[in-house]
Parts: C-alpha cells; structure tokens; sequence
C-alpha cells in the first residue's frame, strides 16, 4: 500500500536538499558496510525529509535501498531547472515495480536456452527477470566499488565516481562476472525515468512534480478546445489518474 | 482425440480482430452459423478502456497492457538463413496484439487504399524502368487483384470504420487540399478530415512552400460524431493523446469494439468463445479438405469445433503459423526458392527528423489524434521517377504528432546527455517547443527474409514457436536515405532553431529493441497461381479450398502505407467472393 505525501517541494526546497545531500561528509572509508547500512545515511535522510513518511521497501534490502537512492539520484539529480528523482519517490516506484508483473518478467517469454550475451539488438535474453537484474547487478556493482575504491560501496563514491561507473557500464567497458552490466544500467536508467515521469498512481512522481516542470498534463486527455496554432502554451496544470496526488 | 468435441457450425473464425469482426458480420448476414474463437479476452470500450484509468502512459504504453503477453508464445527473430534464431523475449519492434479487438483495438488508426502501381508493381516496374531494375533477390510479385475490384470495399471499410479524411480524386476529378497521387474513389470520406494540431500546420505550411502536395492523413478517428452503416455510435475525436497503443475512451477511434462487434454479438447465429486458442486447422483424411479447428480452452481442455468454412483471422504471424503448424501448403525454401508458405515476409523503414523550436512556439505535443496530421506523397509509390536513384519503393512523409506522453515521446537534441542535470535541463527547456516529423517505407520482398517454424523454442503448449528471418537490404536503406532527405527539405523550411535527422545507414541490421512499427506482412500471399501465393485473388487457400486466410499476411511485398485498410478491404471482397460465389459451389473459385 503506497502512503500519500505531503505537497510537492518547490525547486528552491529542493536545491538546499540537494545542497545538503551533497555537503554531508561521505562516510569515512573506515566504516564497514554494515555499519554504515544501519546509520541514517545521506540518502535517507533527505528522502524521509521530502518525504514526511517512512516509505519500507517491499523488496530490496536495505544495502540494495541505500544504493538505490544514491543510484537514482545520479541519475536525476535535484538542482535549479527542477526536482530529482529521489525526492519524487522514483526508488519506491521501483521497489514497486520489482514486485509487480515486470519485476516477474510476467510478459516476457522466459523459456530456454538462453543466450545472455547475444547481441543487444535481440533484446534482454538473460534468464534474470528484472527483480534478480538489479539484485545480482547492484550486489555486483558495490563488489567492483569495494574493491576499487578502497573498501566504499557505490553510495559513499564522489558523484563523479558514480558517474564514470555508469558510463563505463552503460559504454560496456566496465563488465562483471555474474550479470551484465550494460543490461543491468540499461533498466536502471530506464525504470529511473519511468519513475520519474509516470502517474503517481505508481508510486514516483510525487506531486505530478516532473509534470508541473516540463508541462504536461498529466491525465487530462480532452484537448479539443486546444487544437490549432502554435500560439498558446496549454493554460492548465496536470491532473493525475488517482486522487490526493 | 480432443477432450471436447463441439456441435458443427457452417464457419469457424480464428481471432476476433478486424479481420475476424467483418467476417462474422458478413457469414451471419448470410445466414450462417458462425463461432468466433478469440485466444485472449473479451473487451470492450466499457470498462477496460474507460477514463481515466486509461490514460496511463506507464501500464498501456510501456507495461503494453493491451497487447500480446509473449510469455505464452512469441516469435524467434535471426538476421540471415545462417544464423541461430533468439526469441523475441520483450515486445519492442512490432507490438502484437491480443483479445477480443486484437490490435484493432490499440492502433493508430490511418487507414490507406493501395495504388494500382503498387499492386501491379512487378509489371509496373518493369514497364517503366526496365526488367533489370528489380534486383534478382527482390522476390516481389503483383497482386491478382486490380485497384478497379477493391474500390466498393475500400469505400465498405471506410464507410463502417467512419474514416475522417480529404478525397484527392473523385472519379477522375483531382481535388485540391486531397491525395493528388490518389486512385479514383467514387465519394469522399465519411467525415471531413481532422483538425490540424500545431506541428500538422507547420508542416502543412512548410511542405506547400517547398513544392509538395500535403493532405490531411486518413485517419479512423472520427472527426464527427458518427453512425455507420451497422448503427454503431462514434464519438468526436477529442486529440487526448492516448491513442495508439490504448483503447478509445471516447469511441471515436475505429476498432472492432465500436464500429461491429455491439451488433454483432446481437445475433442469434453468432457465438464468440473467447480464451480459445487455436493450435491447428484440422483436415480430412485426403487433405483437400479442412474439417475444422482444434482449440485449448481457458481450463486448458483441447476442444474440436468441426465446421464446414474455416476463415483465419488471427493476424499476419500467426496466420502464417497456424498453416505451418497444420501442415497446410508447401512451406518455402530459402536455398532453392521453392514452395510458399512463410514465403516474401516483409517490414517497413521509416526515418525521423527532430525539430527544436525557441519558447515563443507553443507546440502542445500532448493534444494529439492517433492518425491526425498532415502527410504528402510525393516520394511514395512510383509516384516520383526512381531511374536515378536505383531503388523500388518509397514512403509517405508526415507530421503526426500523436500525443506528448513524457516517458516514450518527449523529444530532446541528439548531443543530450542521457541522464543527470544535462538530461533534466533538456526535457524541461525542450518538451513543450518540439516535435518529430519523418518517413515510413517500404520493405520490398526478398528471398532470404521469410517465415518458418523455429527448430529449438516452444510456445507454452510445446508447439514451436514461429521463426522470422528478417534483415534490412540494400533497397531500403537507399530509399530511406533518399526519403530523409526529402524530409530534412520540409524540415529546413520549418526554420527550427535546431534539427536532427537520423536514417537507417548501410550495413545496419535490424534491432528489435526500438518500436518501428506493427505493419508486418507477407508469409501466407495471395497470387495467380499456386505455385507462386498460398491464396487466391479471393484469398482463398490453393490447397484446401474451404480455408480462406485473411489478414497482412496476404501482402506480396510491402508498402509505405499502414495496411488495415487494404486487410478491411480484403476481409469485405473476400467475403463477397464467398457469400456470392462459393456458398452456392463450394469450390476453387479460381482455376490453377
């Protein structure tokens, strides 16, 4: 049961959370994993700061969640054009998504044989459905950043540590054992933007923020009386699917 | 032997799309006993397409609710007869449809009549440009069927699916503002055309300046409230933006459900069994004869349902499949050119050109009509001389803007970065102020792209899977190059403060990750003889002459132009052939 949330931050609340995300000292590499795992981290404090509620991820755990925070903050980060995708709740949207049909791969045809390094232009043809991607990816991920970077986990990296990485895995040079990691990037980023710009119904999108940025709206779908000229932008706001939003 | 065997009906319809709505209209009108099998579920506009849960970019257009769930079965896909065949294990290139309606219910809705020129396009071809301009692997043929003998059904289709669009000829007579390159038709369309959204005027404007001849794009959205030939209540067009691969919420755009099947299922002698799906057309011990189909049911039972006419309708691929399954016709061979079934599969090539605007130009992407725009024809057909440019075929060139769903149409500039600030900044200062205007083409036949059954994948009843081999050639990427820069023409003269074009370069192979489109054809085509088609002029199987098979399936070659109005068409003249033909003699009702 998704929990409903507090009005939507403007981008100037935004920036100073962003601000202070970045501000807070990463944790000194002498801390383990597991302790680090069990402070308030960075990540999570500013999500329950956004947030007002204490959203529980359904199905990763809580190095898995700490990771996806970091993650998808990178990836859509909060600054002046706009929110990020943490503080629109994209990491509960894909907690959802990984315990809905496409975390099952529930519409894929997942028969064998399997031929996970087939060209991309097949498509995904591992036998991962999405739930086991983004476990085997991220655990295998942190392995690559624990043992590169002096014992961190992708979380406690520079953001320009976390983003040479993405771009080594997205580019394919940066590849690991068990999972691919071009595939596995390949969701993320995906999934982060569905997150991002879907109808809050789903869990991300908190506010219709994304939608308020770039002006659409949403699930209005009754554009008669606005058909012509390219002379006037579309007057009103977004309107999501469900209510409360 | 079957669990279940059913009573005997006088026909049996495999897939309740479009295809399978017009035959069970016609076969009742008859008088016949009709069953119409649908593997999916039964649909209909109330309630699984109602607003406002449909419109949800996430669950229709990115989860694809509404379409074929491939776990059950899917196809295989290889480049080249040498090559190992990977299963199509996500929907991406072509998005197949499912359920009472099929992708009936989720396409765009342009609606085309073919040119003469095309259906008699090896003759035309030759004429014109000489016997050896048709590369010899160019395995294209002409239909057995003129322009002439289509038109009252073309006029049928448009007339139930209450097309809204512009006639460029009426009996001869060229009409301004219409199809210029267009065969006769006899009366316009039903509805006048649909509005111009704001990137359809600018391309509209922009297209005249530079010499072409743009004409609104035929589009089965209605533009009026309607009623068509079966009584059936259209509604306006509203431009929502959640068109294609959604169900209509305001029954304005054509489908099975809001222009046949409420009348349909009103009569007596017709019964739809939904969850029915069929694994084999069951023939008579000399094999000239089908005596049925075999279904599984939604308990999983295997049910025999004996009739005496067996009408495919179960779209382009599984046509195709259900034939090779059943062991009817010849299948092809790519290494000796012989036999036909699975023969000439084909595709389309389109093309795009994104335009970026300055703030000042209010695009509002989201205000969209599944096939509003506004297209020109220049560059389609043989309606250009090809002579330089040494390739067969063209494509249709348009604006159709169709919505502005942020996930899968926000447009921003190729340098863009594809995450972060870069990424966020882009979408925000470009969402309202572009658009994409491109290119769909032809795919012409050839001799190593066809269809057949995969040797290694399985459906979920253990039955093989179908099998594509399917690679672009040379003749469409030079076309497609040539067409894009036609494009780019338009483009220019649109004076985008920015503009990126992107075709298909040599030596590219197909990717089915990306949408292309859905229009894929061929593996079960109609000819003049059986040793060149599985089916007749009248679409009728060669081999086993109370099996008709309906659908894209029949198309020779491909074209640039959409195919459900040539498969509404095809369903109205067929069904013709055999209400008044071949139900007083059942037979061939043509000679081999």
């Amino acid at each position: 049961m998704k929990k409903h949330n507090p009005p939507p931050s403007e981008p100037g609340v935004a920036s100073r959370r962003g601000f202070l995300f970045k501000t807070i000292a990463i944790v000194p590499a002498a801390s383990a994993l597991t302790t680090a795992a069990l402070l308030p981290s960075a990540a999570q404090t500013a999500d329950v700061a956004a947030a007002g509620v204490d959203y529980q991820p359904r199905f990763f755990n809580a190095d898995e969640w700490t990771f996806l925070k970091a993650a998808v903050d990178r990836l859509i980060p909060a600054d002046p054009e706009g929110p990020g995708a943490l503080e629109l709740n994209v990491p509960a949207f894909i907690d959802g998504q990984m315990e809905s049909g496409f975390g099952h791969a529930s519409n894929w045809y997942m028969q064998g044989p399997f031929k996970g390094d087939a060209p991309a232009l097949f498509g995904y043809q591992a036998s991962m459905p999405p739930r086991e991607l983004y476990r085997a990816g991220i655990a295998a991920l942190n392995e690559h950043c624990r043992k590169n970077f002096s014992g961190k986990t992708f979380a406690q990296l520079a953001p320009a540590e976390q983003d040479q990485l993405f771009k080594d895995m997205d580019g394919g040079t940066l590849k690991f054992e068990q999972v691919s990691a071009q595939w596995f990037f390949t969701f993320l980023l995906q999934n982060t933007k569905e997150g991002y710009l879907s109808d809050p119904i789903h869990g991300g999108n908190k506010g219709m923020a994304s939608w308020k940025m770039i002006g659409f709206p949403g699930a209005r779908a009754d554009f008669l009386d606005f058909i012509g000229p390219a002379d006037k932008v579309y007057p009103y706001g977004p309107v999501s699917i469900g209510k409360g939003t | 032997m079957a669990d279940i065997t059913k009573p005997k009906v006088d026909v049996v319809l495999v897939g309740m799309g479009w295809s399978g709505s017009i035959m069970g209209m016609e076969m009742t009108e008859a008088g016949l006993s009709v069953v119409g099998l649908e593997r999916g579920e039964h649909r209909d506009t109330n309630p699984d397409f109602a607003y406002p849960k449909i419109a949800d970019e996430l669950t229709y257009a990115q989860r694809y609710k509404l379409m074929q769930n491939l776990s059950k079965e899917t196809v295989t896909v290889r480049h080249s007869p040498n090559d190992d065949a990977l299963p199509y294990r996500q929907l991406g290139s072509f998005l197949l449809g499912n359920g009472v309606g099929g992708a009936g219910v989720h396409w765009n809705g342009v609606t085309w009549r073919a040119y003469d020129a095309e259906l008699q396009i090896r003759s035309h071809y030759e004429q014109r440009y000489g016997k050896r301009f048709i590369p010899v692997d160019m395995t294209i043929q002409d239909w057995p069927m003129t322009y002439a003998e289509l038109e009252p059904f073309y006029d049928r289709f448009e007339y139930v699916a209450g097309v809204s669009g512009k006639a460029g000829n009426l009996g001869g007579k060229i009409m301004e503002g219409g199809n210029v390159f267009e065969a006769p038709r006899k009366r316009d369309y039903p509805l006048p055309p649909l509005k111009n959204n704001a990137p359809a005027n600018l391309f509209e404007t922009a297209a005249r300046e530079v010499g072409y001849h743009p004409f609104p794009i035929p589009a089965a959205n209605a533009s009026q409230a309607y009623q068509n030939p079966y009584g059936m209540q259209l509604g306006p067009c509203n431009y929502c933006g959640y068109c294609e691969r959604f169900g209509c919420y305001m029954y304005a755009k054509a489908s099975p459900q809001t222009c046949i099947l409420p009348a349909l299922l009103k009569k007596p002698n017709f019964e739809l069994r939904d969850k029915s799906y069929v694994t084999r057309i069951n023939l008579a011990s000399d094999g000239k004869r089908a005596t049925g189909v075999t279904y599984i049911d939604a308990q999983g039972r295997s049910v025999e349902q004996p009739a005496d006419l067996v009408i495919l309708c179960a779209y382009q691929m599984h046509n195709v499949r259900l034939l090779l399954l059943s062991g009817i016709g010849k299948p092809y061979d790519p290494k000796t050119g012989d036999g036909v079934v699975g023969k000439n599969y084909a595709y389309q090539k389109n093309s795009s050109v994104s335009l970026f605007f300055d703030k000042d130009v209010a695009i509002n992407p989201f205000a969209g009509a599944g096939a509003g725009g506004q297209v020109f024809d220049d560059f389609n057909a043989d309606n250009f001389d090809h002579g330089p440019h040494g390739f067969v075929g063209g494509a249709y060139i348009s604006a159709m803007v169709t919505g502005g769903r942020p996930i899968g149409q926000s447009i921003v500039p190729a340098d863009t970065p594809k995450w972060g600030s870069g990424w966020k900044k882009a979408l925000k200062d470009n969402y309202l102020h572009a658009f994409n205007i491109g290119s769909e083409g032809s795919v012409m036949a050839n001799r190593d792209n066809y269809l057949d059954l995969d040797p290694t994948y399985r459906d979920a009843y253990g039955l093989p899977l179908l099998r594509m081999t399917f690679d672009w050639k040379e003749n469409e990427i030079r076309m497609t190059q040539y067409v894009t820069d036609r494009v780019v023409d338009v483009a220019k003269a649109m004076k985008p403060k920015l503009m990126h074009a992107a075709a298909t370069k040599s030596g590219e192979h197909y990717d089915v990750r990306p949408y292309q489109t859905t229009h894929t054809t061929g593996g079960a085509i109609c000819g003049d003889r059986p040793d060149n088609s599985v089916i007749n002029k009248y679409l009728q199987s060669w081999d086993v002459h109370n099996l008709f098979v309906m659908g894209a399936s029949a198309f020779p070659q491909n074209w640039a132009y959409n195919p459900t109005g040539m498969v509404g068409a095809l369903a109205y003249w067929s069904a013709a052939a055999i209400r008044e033909r071949y139900l007083k003699n059942p037979g061939p009702l043509v000679q081999a």
